[in-house]
């Protein structure tokens, strides 16, 4: 970012500020002698060079981010038929229906306890994990490659092979733990919110991991050998060098990984989907399965884009106590 | 001093090695699990090997569901995506880390805001967008969405590494005649291939892991990416589980060695992209 600035050419004697041109910025264009008051379609060309470079993104970005955030929205506030069609505004009515929902309340404390818990526990795995791939030890490059699997493979299919191996009648969880004695007869794990919650937290964990382990390995590549070398002359121990030297220079790191974890876990579909369908009845949907049934089981797009604006804010919220607790904007520039 | 730190390393490689493990056993089950007859998945307790192994179920599967209709759709979203998304993001980073101008805060903000939207808590809002513009059931709707998602990681990676290439070296080509875009294509770009490989590699694999939003707006069978029809293998109906975990297979094992390729630049990526 250092080096973008831009200003190191023919910006030794900026024309004064009123002749600038509205939107250009010294050294924006390449031209190396630049007239002191430019003409009229020049400054209009200018000013829309950075347009003709960032359009496509923008353009993109609105129509497929942000019309549908403005749709969601809107629906939240209409009528709908259960074939789709718009039959006029509704005020709040969605959101109260969507509060009056008997599970509502449920689903968002399961939801925060959903991702308050997969994220702790991934941080702190991947803080290990991070420092295990970033040791030196023989056959480190594969044991990597292992770690990088459940990133690259479909989070569906992960999830499709957990509720396999948790199967009641033949799957492998059961057959390892009655082999070890740890239970008599099978267990059907899925059928139980609790267990099933806590098995789908696992998933969670373990399709996070690869991306979180790999930003603290990124960040813990960025920190120089010799301050380590410093801190052994002043004789400080591994343990004292980790919490005095490591972590604190890993925050950036762990800032990031953390974000992007809770933004993804928060949003996790197809875990739950694949595993449980949020069944028996509502007992383990979070936010995001719940929106899903009520709008294509019940058959109500205006209270499901209720939900999913209250997901959005929840996420939001979530998002700048976070940052803000953090003090992110003296760790990331 | 010697001895602990051959302790050390017999240590890190074992705990090493059992991570592997930890890690890779879910898709070994996954691999077991594809190569049983039928009747042995119905067996309880299950079994750990198969005791016939049934190599022919990745023959079968081809005529037990249209999987190769399934693959050609993911395929097509996935290559026509990562283009769009190319096409979008190679511009807006380049011009973006090597000038200033009115608006380039406002517009990394916007990509920064983007990253945080996830299909799944817009996907109410692509369902009524595309009901609106009559693009339900159209692969079109899919390459869209995930060209849209997928940018802001492909603008961040190619903005770090951009951003890292001293602008003297392009001067140099400029001077030499080549023309900005010249200069462009024969020095930034050919430097900055890593970053590049890494952004298209990253945005292929999660357009063909993309799973909501195909699930929500494809409906005919022939316009089903394979994740959308994979857990029709298993319904109330039927439980083809071998074959379901056999087309798993055939999805995972490309983009991790694809993804096994991109690793090294990744950490870089990461460094670049967004811890900075």
């Amino acid at each position: 970012m250092r080096d973008a600035t831009s200003g190191a050419r023919g910006s030794g004697a900026p024309p004064p500020r009123s002749l600038q041109p509205r939107a250009a910025v010294p050294g924006a264009s390449p031209s190396p002698a630049r007239p002191s008051g430019p003409s009229r379609p020049r400054r209009i060309g200018r000013a829309l060079t950075p347009l003709l470079w960032l359009g496509p993104s923008i353009a993109l970005i609105a129509v497929v981010v942000l019309w549908p955030v403005v749709e969601m929205v809107r629906t939240s506030l209409q009528k709908i038929s259960s074939s789709g069609v718009t039959l006029g505004g509704s005020g709040s009515r969605n959101y109260s229906d969507l509060f009056d929902e008997d599970a509502f309340l449920a689903v968002v404390g399961r939801t925060l306890l959903w991702v308050a818990g997969v994220v702790v526990v991934t941080m702190l795995l991947s803080l290990a994990l991070g420092q295990l791939l970033n040791a030196r030890f023989p056959g480190r490059r594969v044991v990597r490659w292992t770690v990088i699997v459940p990133w690259a493979a479909s989070v569906l299919m992960t999830a499709l092979i957990w509720k396999w191996m948790l199967d009641n009648y033949s799957g492998l969880v059961n057959r390892v733990l009655l082999d070890l004695n740890v239970i008599d007869q099978p267990v059907n794990w899925l059928a139980h919110p609790h267990q099933a919650m806590l098995w789908m937290m696992w998933v969670a964990v373990f399709v996070s991991l690869p991306f979180t382990s790999f930003v603290i390995l990124a960040g813990l590549q960025t920190i120089p050998e010799d301050v380590y070398e410093a801190a052994r002359v002043d004789g400080a121990g591994a343990v004292r060098a980790y919490f005095g030297i490591t972590l604190p220079l890993l925050r950036p790191a762990i800032l990031i990984a953390s974000i992007i974890n809770v933004i993804n876990v928060f949003n996790s579909f197809p875990i739950i989907w694949a595993m449980t369908g949020g069944g028996p009845g509502h007992a383990t949907d979070t936010t995001t399965t719940f929106m899903y049934k009520i709008a294509f089981y019940d058959q109500n797009v205006g209270e499901s884009a209720a939900m999913a604006v209250v997901n959005f804010a929840l996420i939001l919220v979530m998002v700048l106590l976070y940052l803000r607790a953090s003090r992110w904007r003296e760790e990331v520039r | 001093m010697k001895r602990p730190v051959r302790l050390r390393v017999v240590l890190l490689t074992a705990v090493g090695w059992l991570v592997a493990l930890a890690f890779i056993l879910p898709y070994l089950q996954m691999f077991l699990t594809s190569l049983k007859p039928e009747r042995e998945l119905t067996k309880s307790p299950g079994g750990y090997l198969p005791t016939h192994w049934k190599w022919s179920n990745f023959a079968d599967v081809w005529d037990a569901a249209p999987i190769w209709t399934n693959i050609r759709v993911s395929l097509t979203v996935a290559a026509a995506a990562t283009l769009v998304t190319l096409a979008c993001a190679l511009p807006a980073a380049y011009y973006t880390a090597r000038n200033r101008f009115r608006g380039r805060g406002a517009f990394l903000l916007l990509v920064l805001v983007t990253q945080m939207f996830a299909p799944t808590a817009l996907v109410i809002g692509i369902y009524r967008e595309m009901v609106a513009l009559n693009l339900t059931d159209t692969l079109l709707a899919l390459i869209l969405v995930n060209a849209a998602f997928n940018l802001p990681f492909c603008i961040w990676i190619l903005h770090g590494y951009f951003s890292s290439i001293p602008r003297e070296l392009e001067e140099a080509a400029f001077l030499d005649g080549a023309g900005r875009i010249g200069a462009l294509a024969r020095v930034t770009l050919p430097i900055s291939m890593p970053g590049v490989v890494t952004a298209v590699v990253y945005t292929f694999i999660s357009a063909w892991n993309e799973y909501i939003v195909a699930l929500t707006v494809t409906a005919s069978p022939d316009r089903r990416p394979l994740t959308v029809a994979i857990p029709s293998f298993v319904t109330q109906y039927q439980e083809h589980w071998q074959y379901l975990f056999a087309t798993s297979l055939i999805a995972i094992v490309p983009v991790v060695i694809l993804f096994v390729f991109i690793e090294r630049y990744l950490i870089g990526g990461l460094t670049a992209g967004s811890v900075k």
